[in-house]
């Protein structure tokens, strides 16, 4: 195995009652139809799915841990983007 | 005692059980990662399926036998699968062609259970046949990579396609038991598998630029008897393996 023919993809499944594609982590596969296939079989060996995103590891593209003050600190400051005092009925879910 | 619903059963959970104990010997050996996690799944559906028929086959039997006694007190003239499934593990492509002829034959008689006149099959099939339906699938997109793949994998692909394809004659042929369960709707006729089945695996073969070994091939006597209690060479050996545990210290549990 190497990684010109098997490539690293990176697996987001959507739980049974999720909104949201969630990373569960990666694995290796020589395309995406077989990365569907191994996904299912190595993430969701007990229902945790409804859906399965496959992308290749190369196709993403991940800010620089060096940039974390400059992408998110300013935001630190600014309490009134924080939605946080809103008070939430119960029957609103998955906010 | 229902004799005949006893020995299908039986059937069905042998087979499984076997299939399942030969792919767990891949644990920890597959080609690569996924593949590894791929047939341990399999062979652990395949574990469930054989469960549930054995404990169908203890209740049809009523001599209080459990699925467990059936599994590990029988010898190998008791047991009831067919003889493709104890063929030894061999390379992969020996591995991958006996999944996809089993598979194949495994899905389309599952989908005839669905409508079972005995409630319990039908709700075994219904279970088993979506784990199937997979499997069928993963067996066949391997033997296409595989056979349509490097020259050497095309060589070792066709070699083990020839090689397994004397075995799956059994597969068709229908004897008393398999009349009678026809017959009383408990199942169909081996027989009529044949057609879907061969449609479907001479697809997939050719999508594997691979050659369909001739029909005659499949269907020597010699290669038959499994389901009637006439195994190969292969089992005994496995079945010393599986049932070592409850012969040195019977009814241990933990």
């Amino acid at each position: 195995m190497d990684d010109k023919h098997w490539p690293l993809w990176e697996v987001f499944i959507r739980g049974q009652h999720g909104l949201a594609h969630k990373h569960v982590g990666s694995l290796h596969a020589p395309d995406a139809e077989m990365a569907l296939m191994n996904a299912r079989d190595v993430y969701t060996r007990r229902n945790e799915g409804t859906s399965i995103w496959v992308v290749r590891a190369t196709d993403i593209v991940a800010s620089d841990p060096d940039d974390k003050q400059a992408l998110f600190d300013p935001a630190r400051g600014k309490v009134y983007r924080h939605p946080t005092f809103f008070p939430m009925p119960d029957e609103v879910k998955h906010m | 005692m229902d004799r005949c619903l006893f020995d299908f059963a039986l059937r069905m959970g042998d087979t499984t059980l076997i299939l399942s104990q030969r792919l767990s010997a891949w644990c920890g050996h597959g080609p690569i990662l996924e593949e590894d996690l791929a047939l341990t799944n399999t062979a652990l559906d395949l574990l469930g399926q054989a469960r549930l028929w054995l404990t169908l086959a203890g209740e049809a039997e009523g001599a209080g036998r459990d699925e467990d006694q059936l599994a590990y007190l029988r010898d190998a003239h008791d047991f009831r699968n067919a003889l493709l499934v104890e063929r030894p593990n061999g390379d992969y492509a020996d591995t991958m062609a006996r999944q996809f002829f089993f598979d194949a034959w495994h899905y389309f008689l599952l989908e005839r259970l669905v409508k079972s006149s005995e409630p319990r099959v039908a709700a075994i099939a219904e279970k088993s046949v979506k784990e199937a339906a997979y499997h069928a699938r993963r067996s066949a997109d391997i033997v296409v990579r595989l056979g349509d793949g490097t020259d050497e994998s095309h060589e070792r692909m066709q070699a083990a396609v020839d090689r397994v394809w004397p075995y799956t004659g059994e597969l068709f042929v229908d004897d008393d038991v398999d009349a009678e369960a026809a017959r009383r709707g408990i199942a169909c006729t081996l027989a009529e598998l044949r057609a879907p089945w061969l449609a479907q695996v001479q697809a997939v073969l050719e999508e594997a630029t691979l050659t369909v070994p001739r029909e005659d091939l499949a269907g020597h006597p010699a290669y038959r008897g499994g389901r009637q209690g006439r195994h190969s060479e292969a089992l005994g050996p496995l079945l010393a393996e599986m049932q070592f545990l409850q012969r040195a210290y019977p009814g241990a549990t933990w």
